[in-house]
């Protein structure tokens, strides 16, 4: 459209809804998943009506049909528990062999995949369902507020990860954003996102420590910060560590009461998550005051219980005790002892308990920082590292490798490649050998983890490199390479190098989603794909009216006296037109109101432009005048 | 290209901490593959190896021991490559020895005693080596060098037991 496109000398135009599309920062939480943006260097959470900023993590498919995300699924919870999922995260990218880990911290019947490293599925509303999938309906219904709030198509966006997150969990995060069509610009820890909006909000400098502790992940991470560079030194945590472990703690203590008060209950997937919310409830509340109380009904059978801040702290001391010995591991990795640190920033819902607050400020000696809302810093600091990327920055982010990466060897040793807090992104190599004569294949396992037995540490590839010229044992020379990139994802390859007929194998570990399961679920989101894209032309649609307004307002208010009474009566009225129909949900007559005040606007146009270019000539000689056209 | 020559620093064993530190920063500005996003393809793969060799350098350079050892493979000095091997018969006895010690040490102030034993001699040893480097005498660096690994390892280990023994009296 070409409405009145006349920019005075140092004016800017206004922006173009075409160019680009806005990238946000993404906080996808195990509880709470919170959108933010930054402009500016400034960033700010985006809210709903009720002015949240958090969407509880929970998905919902109702017998109804459809999905619902954050509060109505978590409504629904009481009425269909078996329709709805809380916690996916701590099942992203975990196959069978992981879920000892969760067994019992999440109520949800689960099917483990086929193969080693197949994902786990959870059978939701009557259907196996990956977290992959359930996880992309909180990427979408993220992506819509973002959308409605910004008025604007959002496309891009960098998402927070568990510093501790694995290759697979990384790699399952980044395919749901996919299923909910966003490109990922760049997974950020989270420790170093939060220490992002506290450096170039609060302008930190020095050694800072985040301590991160959420529903269901722990991390621990040691930066440095000065002059616009994060470098993370050393990181450490848990990938299942966290609130829904104290929930679990008092869900068992108040199961055990009613069984002494002789109460016989079915523990059905109901009746765990019943209690788990009154847990959870409980467990809230007595960050605020020294003891509560609660009732708990399971099938229609009630009891009440007490708990006190004491007792809740001896139920939870081990999992604090752990966090903390997590904390002095990196800080031995590092180097560095507690009083080396400057501050530290506590991140994540569970650092409310007042014992974790204690045992943290008496770990590093000082108060705890929480100037910046702990439930909103990760999401802020996703949002400004997502204007960086797409706007250009001065800040330099360098993050490291969260575990070691390695191969098996004989005997089910492993054998380090990439260290842990390796700076990323990283290629290193290492050269192996065949064990055999005439030895024409070798099979290369990838693992991740700090045990020194395969059996120890997480299993994330397995292939063969074929094709190896029959040698002596030993005369061989495979050197296998592993490539980490920015986001943390891995690579591997391997190749002979004494013959020069180079067999080269890559593989990109990815845990658990067969090319099958990807292609469903970009189908049903595809499904869903027409509804999006009329949503998303409408917003444009708006986007592009409102522009056109603005810049007829401002040509008026110029250069009003150019048109009659009549000519100016004409143009208020379509003005109207298309202020009625950007309010409406009408695209076509978005489009039609605009185009008729375009046509209308013309004769002004044209008269503001020779205008302009009068003036423009009015005090140029006839030499400067041919030099201009020169130009 | 070497890793010196990589962050423009002078192949020596004294190199001010600080110094490395700008020198990187500065190139990973230039480098760092959150500066290519919205590049080709292209220019993002050749940033991302730019970034990798850069960190493979920062880390090699960084801890003096890597970088010891580093230094004197451009020299020609051959270690054996798993740095676990001890080929060496009197660092065998003295390993041997040093790891009775450690074991016997019953108390966390008894192991950091020895830890800070270990720390001393590899201090000394790595001001030595500069004297080594310039004479370029092979042997005597080889022999230096695995002596610190060892030594290494042995306050590495010294921290395990000594996190062990807090660990067990909490
Ligand atoms: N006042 C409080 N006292 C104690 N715990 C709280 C309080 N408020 C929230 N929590 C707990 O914090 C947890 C949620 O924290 P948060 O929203 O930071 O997690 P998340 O970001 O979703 O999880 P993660 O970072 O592990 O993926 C829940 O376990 C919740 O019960
Ligand atoms: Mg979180």
């Amino acid at each position: 459209m070409t409405l009145l496109e006349i920019h005075e000398p140092g004016e800017t135009p206004l922006p173009h809804a075409g160019e680009g599309s806005l990238a946000v920062g993404i906080d996808l939480g195990t509880t709470n998943s919170v959108v933010a943006i930054a402009r500016d260097g400034k960033p700010a959470a985006l809210h709903d009506e009720a002015g949240r900023a958090m969407v509880p993590s929970v998905v919902a498919y109702p017998s109804a049909g459809g999905v619902l995300v954050g509060d109505a699924a978590r409504l629904l919870m009481a009425e269909q528990p078996r329709a709805v999922v809380a916690s996916v995260k701590r099942l992203m990218g975990r196959g069978a062999a992981d879920l000892q880990a969760v067994a019992g911290v999440l109520p949800y019947e689960i099917e483990p995949g086929s193969g080693e490293t197949d994902m786990v599925k959870l059978r939701v509303g009557g259907k196996a369902r990956s977290p992959v999938e359930i996880s992309a309906e909180i990427l979408k219904t993220l992506r819509r507020r973002a959308e409605d709030a910004l008025e604007k198509a959002v496309e891009r966006a960098v998402i927070t990860v568990p510093a501790y997150f694995d290759d697979a969990a990384r790699t399952a995060t980044r395919d749901a954003a996919r299923v909910a069509g966003l490109e990922v610009l760049r997974l950020v820890n989270e420790p170093t996102a939060a220490a992002l909006a506290y450096g170039l909000d609060k302008g930190a400098e020095g050694l800072y420590a985040v301590y991160d502790l959420g529903g269901g992940t722990f991390d621990f991470s040691l930066l440095r910060l000065e002059k616009g560079v994060f470098q993370v030194l050393a990181t450490g945590g848990d990938a299942a560590l966290g609130g829904d472990d104290f929930d679990r703690a008092i869900a068992e203590r108040l199961l055990a009461e009613r069984k002494k008060d002789g109460l016989v209950d079915r523990l059905d997937e109901a009746a765990v998550k019943t209690a788990l919310a009154l847990a959870r409830q409980m467990k809230e509340q007595l960050s605020e005051r020294d003891q509560t109380s609660g009732r708990l009904e399971i099938a229609g059978v009630p009891s009440f219980h007490a708990l006190t801040r004491p007792e809740f702290e001896t139920m939870i001391g081990h999992h604090v005790a752990r966090t903390l010995d997590i904390a002095r591991h990196v800080l031995a990795d590092a180097a560095m002892a507690a009083p080396d640190v400057q501050g530290v920033v506590l991140v994540g819902g569970s650092t409310r308990v007042p014992l974790v607050r204690a045992e943290v400020a008496r770990l590093i000696g000082k108060p705890p920082l929480t100037d910046i809302d702990p439930d909103e810093v990760v999401a802020l600091g996703a949002a400004l590292q997502a204007e960086a990327l797409t706007g250009g920055s001065d800040t330099l982010l360098l993050d490291v490798t969260p575990l070691s990466l390695g191969l098996e060897t004989m005997g089910g040793i492993v054998e380090k490649v990439v260290p842990r807090n390796t700076p990323i992104p990283v290629q290193l190599a290492q050269d192996f050998t065949t064990y055999q004569d005439g030895q024409t294949a070798m099979a290369i396992h990838v693992v991740q983890g700090e045990r020194e037995m395969v059996a120890d540490c997480r299993s994330l590839a397995r292939f063969e490199l074929s094709g190896i010229p029959p040698m002596t044992a030993g005369a061989a020379r495979i050197r296998v390479s592993f490539a980490v990139d920015a986001d943390g994802l891995l690579t591997v390859s391997a190749e002979e190098r004494t013959t020069g007929t180079a067999q080269r194998i890559e593989v990109k570990p990815s845990y658990g989603l067969s090319h099958e399961d990807m292609a469903d679920m970009l189908y049903d989101s595809l499904e869903n794909a027409e509804a999006d894209m009329t949503q998303r032309l409408l917003t444009e649609a708006r986007v592009e009216g409102r522009r056109n307004l603005l810049a007829l307002d401002a040509a008026l208010t110029k250069d009003g006296a150019l048109l009659d009474a009549a000519e100016r009566a004409a143009l208020d009225a379509g003005r109207t037109r298309l202020e009625t129909a950007i309010a409406g949900d009408d695209r076509e007559e978005i489009n039609a109101a605009a185009e008729a005040l375009e046509s209308l606007s013309k004769p002004f146009a044209e008269r503001r432009m020779d205008r302009g270019i009068r003036e423009a000539l009015a005090g140029l000689s006839v030499k400067e005048l041919e030099s201009r056209v020169g130009e | 290209m070497d890793h010196f020559a990589r962050l423009g620093l002078p192949a020596a064993l004294d190199l001010e901490p600080a110094a490395l530190d700008r020198a990187y920063f500065a190139l990973q500005r230039q480098w760092h593959p959150d500066r290519f996003v919205t590049k080709p393809a292209s220019e993002r793969a050749r940033a991302s190896l730019e970034a990798a060799a850069l960190n493979d350098a920062y880390r090699t350079l960084k801890d003096p021991l890597s970088r010891a050892v580093y230094l004197a493979e451009l020299r020609g000095v051959v270690l054996p490559g798993d740095g676990k091997t001890i080929d060496d018969p009197d660092l065998l006895m003295e390993a041997i020895e040093a790891r009775e010690e450690l074991h016997e040490a019953g108390t966390a102030q008894a192991v950091e005693a020895l830890a800070a034993r270990a720390r001393a001699v590899m201090a000394k040893s790595l001001g030595d080596l500069g004297g080594l480097l310039l004479q370029d005498d092979k042997p005597a660096i080889r022999k230096a060098l695995l002596r610190l690994r060892y030594l290494d390892k042995f306050a590495e280990e010294a921290r395990a037991r000594r996190t062990n023994l807090e660990r067990a009296k909490a």
